[in-house]
């Protein structure tokens, strides 16, 4: 696998505020790396050190071999970025602006209509090509920021925040593009939706405070919860025994009461995060239960990501 | 260069996509024509020659030129575009000088649609057109500098207002440094040599200098220096303070 992206201790400071704090990571070609972090922990801060327009205190990033820093402009040639808002001139049209951003990075004529063309049909932008953007809604603003991006097919992607404020939908079409681009390029993009993240990414990172605090895969984030492999079962009837009967079975840790679904169903959360579906169900034969549900919880991102950044 | 040059044109475009153009041109003209015909005593003085309509561009200058010049940066910054555009491939320098030549272009439209009164004073008389010339090519570079000041003030700030307020201020204090008021505030205890600085760098005595014909190397140099100093101080400014 190809680094596309070399982040080296990147490092931010501003004033006494530490933004971002030595962070370093590569990315390579297929991959979508998931950004995650609460409000104000550094991810745009480091984006915006990535893409070259702020520059770094310390450390650098290395973009298709171009340092960000000695080489800005050979740099920014290879990374297609959406930045926070999907800003774009409001009283530009999508064609012209599209076109202006053709241009700027050096294609003309018939080349720049092609690519322009095959931008617009990407992110279905054909029906407002001639609306002013200041009048356009959200999802099509933020659609005209992606085309843009995607002008030139750079071999990097930077989203900050490429679904926020679409609607489901939306978002839906969003994630589906990204998938459909991610084989041929290096994406990163930043989020604070957890599903998103399940739904695109094949890594995350986290990152709170400016700190890099852990950099994994989805499934191997989400089995660091407690409920990784945890069971929850609902009976018809009964609960109190089965709760009772559950609890000594050796691999469970601890048996909760849920009323997530309304039912009043048990939450069996293994001891050590092994597996323990196949002990339930012996019990639950053996006891001739009437199970009206019956899941594996893979672990919950949003309780990891808790646990991390608190 | 390329990119000077689509940047040039995006910005150019830019003012004709919202009434602003319009509105600044025909303001422009009102005043200009206002000004010499009523103020500057055109027919009355009955000589063939546009002196009173060049007097007055200095002042009609100090408050339109900063209208041109506040939204140049403050709005980029303002509406986050200035992320985009700076993280595009291109240096700062071609994104201040693709701003400035294009809003000094635009400057540029709204002086040559004077041309009714070059046409007026030489139906009515017999004016010296080289002197005609000389005047428009100082008015022009005048009009640049005052928008080199405000095009690097307007990176100060997001906020328009503010930029055009510190403009017109700044350009003001330029403008008048070579008047007896400015110099009789300083006569009577900064030495010679301060006052002879401060003098040599008002506009108005530069300006006033290229409208007597002669468009003399000094005065030339001067406003392009001026020019040169303020886009550089723009350029440093974008940088420091892109991101704030």
């Amino acid at each position: 696998m190809a680094e596309m992206i070399e982040v080296r201790n990147l490092t931010r400071r501003f004033g006494a505020i530490l933004a971002v704090d030595r962070v370093s990571f590569t990315v390579g070609k297929g991959e979508v790396l998931g950004f995650l972090g609460p409000n104000g922990a550094g991810k745009s801060t480091t984006m915006k050190m990535i893409t070259g327009f702020l520059a770094p205190t310390a450390g650098t990033a290395v973009v298709v071999g171009a340092d960000i820093v000695a080489n800005p402009i050979a740099a920014k040639r290879r990374i297609g970025y959406l930045p926070e808002g999907a800003p774009a001139y409001p009283d530009m049209l999508p064609r012209n602006f599209l076109r202006f951003v053709a241009e700027i990075r050096g294609f003309a004529g018939a080349e720049a209509a092609r690519r322009i063309d095959l931008a617009v049909a990407r992110t279905s932008l054909s029906s407002v090509m001639e609306q002013p953007i200041e009048t356009l809604s959200k999802g099509f603003k933020r659609r005209v920021g992606l085309a843009q991006a995607l002008l030139h097919d750079p071999d990097v992607l930077i989203l900050d925040e490429p679904t926020d404020g679409l609607d489901p939908n939306q978002k839906h079409e969003v994630r589906t593009l990204i998938k459909a681009l991610a084989p041929e390029k290096a994406i990163v993009i930043s989020t604070h939706l957890l599903e998103e993240v399940d739904a695109v990414c094949t890594r995350a990172i986290v990152i709170a405070n400016g700190r890099l605090l852990a950099d994994a895969t989805p499934v191997a984030l989400a089995a660091r919860s407690r409920l990784h492999n945890a069971v929850r079962i609902s009976l018809a009837s009964g609960h109190d025994e089965a709760e009772v009967a559950l609890r000594r079975l050796p691999g469970v840790a601890a048996v909760e009461r849920t009323d997530d679904a309304g039912d009043g169903a048990l939450l069996v959360l293994p001891r050590g995060g092994q597996a323990i579906v196949g002990e339930v169900t012996d019990l639950v034969r053996t006891a001739g239960w009437a199970v009206r549900g019956l899941s594996v919880e893979r672990g919950r991102l949003d309780e990891v990501f808790r646990t991390i950044t608190a | 260069m390329h990119s000077i040059w689509v940047i040039f044109q995006r910005e150019l475009a830019s003012y004709f996509t919202t009434p602003l153009a319009y509105v600044f041109i025909v303001i422009f003209l009102a005043l200009a024509g206002a000004l010499t015909f009523f103020v500057g005593n055109f027919f009355d003085r009955g000589q063939a020659d546009l002196v009173p309509f060049f007097n007055f561009h200095p002042w009609l200058y100090l408050v339109l030129i900063p209208a041109l010049a506040m939204r140049l940066w403050a709005e980029e910054r303002k509406s986050g575009t200035i992320e985009l555009f700076l993280t595009l491939p291109i240096s700062i320098s071609a994104a201040v000088l693709g701003k400035f030549f294009a809003a000094w272009a635009f400057s540029a439209i709204a002086l040559a649609l004077t041309f009714p009164f070059w046409i007026t004073v030489n139906i009515l008389g017999h004016p010296d057109n080289g002197v005609i010339l000389a005047s428009y090519i100082g008015s022009l570079l005048m009009a640049g500098a005052f928008l080199a000041i405000g095009a690097a003030l307007s990176a100060l700030t997001k906020n328009q207002v503010i930029a055009f307020v510190v403009t017109a201020a700044a350009c003001f204090v330029l403008t008048v440094s070579g008047s007896s008021i400015v110099l009789g505030f300083l006569a009577p205890w900064a030495p010679t040599a301060v006052i002879d600085v401060v003098a040599s760098l008002s506009f108005l005595t530069h300006f006033n200098a290229i409208l007597r014909g002669v468009i003399e190397v000094p005065d030339a140099v001067f406003f392009v220096s001026v020019i040169a100093l303020f886009l550089f101080a723009n350029a440093a400014i974008v940088e420091l303070k892109k991101a704030d």
